[in-house]
């Protein structure tokens, strides 16, 4: 057995923020998967921001959004074992995990508390820079804007409402005043050729 | 390529209620055209994130590594379905029980909900399952409970086979089991398998579901038991199905 060193709080080597996308972090996930800890504490390093900065956007409150990144990463150590790489990229695995949570945070939060209260589209489609502002401006970064830029507007407002809001399709549609069902279409559209231009899920 | 297949992109995303997701599951185990979109556009969103990464607090990772010291990984998942207890025909009670009932037993079990992304991608559902999921004659009963998780059972006469479709399901308490049950007018309640402990998954009963008049869920100890020993904590009424 190896013995687990303590994970030490300030980097060894500098953290490269590349690495997000490295191949390396299936390997992570798979040693996470055996308890590693100290891998664990890697694919940490390597996808935090990631995983804080979509909780973030999709909560907006950033103590609830430590909590839904404590939950989705509590919940990726669980499950880690499960990834699957035939089944898609790690990250892809990561994030699906957090917007389920930051969604369902949401959700939660609105059944108990704005249920009643009927939205309308001055409740805000939001400026997709406003959080973005902070956010690390890297070369990917730049290069998913351009890749939404070929997106028709509704495409792009759709996928905006529904990914970063946590808005249902249903709801995406009547604050686009879109016809019931068109919006799903549009998101699904819109998807696909992100997809395709971004060059991933093939 | 039905018309629920549309719903692949905001499925992806998360961008569709409860009832819709419970539909697209059902129909996604059995559509590899529609698993492979689902994957391919999770991709997609994936990407989406690399324009919203901020810098959490340095306290949050003292905190998320103390938080999985605690905690156990889950096994890979194996073959899945396992291999159910042999049905043995003994006669045993069963009472409707309430809703609100079930889902108090189930909501004092919830503990440590699991979602698990692409459990609902299920490429290794066996045969048996996809037969009776895309039976003519299939109908299903779909239990939901306080807490979020969801059970659907299906059953087709035809085929002679019910399955079980969960989502969100918690694990049992320690030591115990989910045992499956089918209600048989000639002997009662005979077992129809245990559950592997998977918050999301999709099982075929064991027996024939095309003379059972219900089927339901039990808590029993581990290894299961002859007959049910609790009061069910779901019962699906094949009778009254849509």
């Amino acid at each position: 057995m190896d013995h687990l060193r303590p994970v030490p709080s300030e980097d060894p080597a500098p953290v490269d923020r590349s690495a997000e996308a490295a191949p390396d972090l299936a390997d992570l996930l798979r040693r996470s998967g055996r308890a590693d800890e100290a891998a664990f504490a890697q694919l940490y390093d390597a996808t935090s921001r990631r995983v804080f900065g979509l909780a973030l956007r999709v909560v907006r409150d950033p103590a609830q959004a430590e909590e839904v990144t404590q939950e989705a990463f509590l919940e990726i150590w669980r499950t880690a074992g499960r990834f699957d790489a035939d089944r898609g990229s790690p990250l892809s695995w990561l994030m699906t995990i957090t917007h389920r949570k930051a969604v369902d945070r949401v959700r939660s939060a609105e059944a108990s508390t704005r249920r009643d209260t009927t939205y309308h589209h001055e409740n805000q489609p939001v400026d997709h820079d406003s959080t973005a502002e902070a956010a690390h401006a890297s070369l990917e970064a730049h290069r998913v804007r351009g890749a939404l830029a070929t997106l028709t507007e509704v495409q792009r407002e759709a996928i905006n409402l529904a990914y970063f809001g946590g808005y249902t399709h249903t709801e995406v549609a009547t604050m686009l005043d879109l016809p019931v069902g068109t919006a799903k279409t549009r998101i699904r559209d819109g998807l696909i050729r992100l997809r395709d231009a971004m060059g991933v899920g093939q | 390529m039905s018309d629920i297949h549309a719903l692949s992109g905001a499925y992806a995303m998360d961008a569709v209620d409860d009832i819709e997701r419970a539909r697209f599951e059902k129909h996604l185990a059995v559509c590899a055209e529609c698993q492979a979109e689902v994957a391919s556009l999770r991709e997609a969103t994936g990407v989406l994130s690399e324009t919203t990464a901020a810098e959490p607090p340095a306290a949050l990772r003292d905190r998320v590594l103390a938080d999985i010291a605690t905690v156990r990984p889950l096994p890979p998942l194996t073959t899945p379905g396992a291999t159910p207890e042999e049905a043995r025909r003994r006669p045993g009670r069963f009472r409707l029980v309430a809703l609100a009932a079930a889902a108090a037993v189930l909501a004092a079990v919830g503990v440590g909900v699991a979602t698990q992304p692409w459990a609902d991608e299920t490429s290794q559902a066996p045969s048996a399952a996809e037969l009776v999921l895309s039976a003519a004659d299939a109908k299903s009963t779909s239990l939901d409970f306080d807490d979020g998780a969801k059970a659907t059972v299906v059953h087709s006469d035809s085929v002679g086979k019910a399955v079980i479709v969960t989502e969100k399901m918690p694990p049992p308490p320690k030591g115990m089991v989910y045992q499956l049950w089918l209600d048989q007018p000639a002997s009662g309640m005979v077992s129809a398998g245990l559950m592997p402990i998977e918050a999301d998954q999709t099982m075929v009963l064991e027996g024939d579901a095309a003379t059972a008049k219900a089927a339901g869920i039990t808590i029993e100890p581990a290894g299961g038991s002859d007959h049910p020993t609790s009061k069910p904590i779901a019962l699906f009424d094949f009778g009254e199905s849509a």
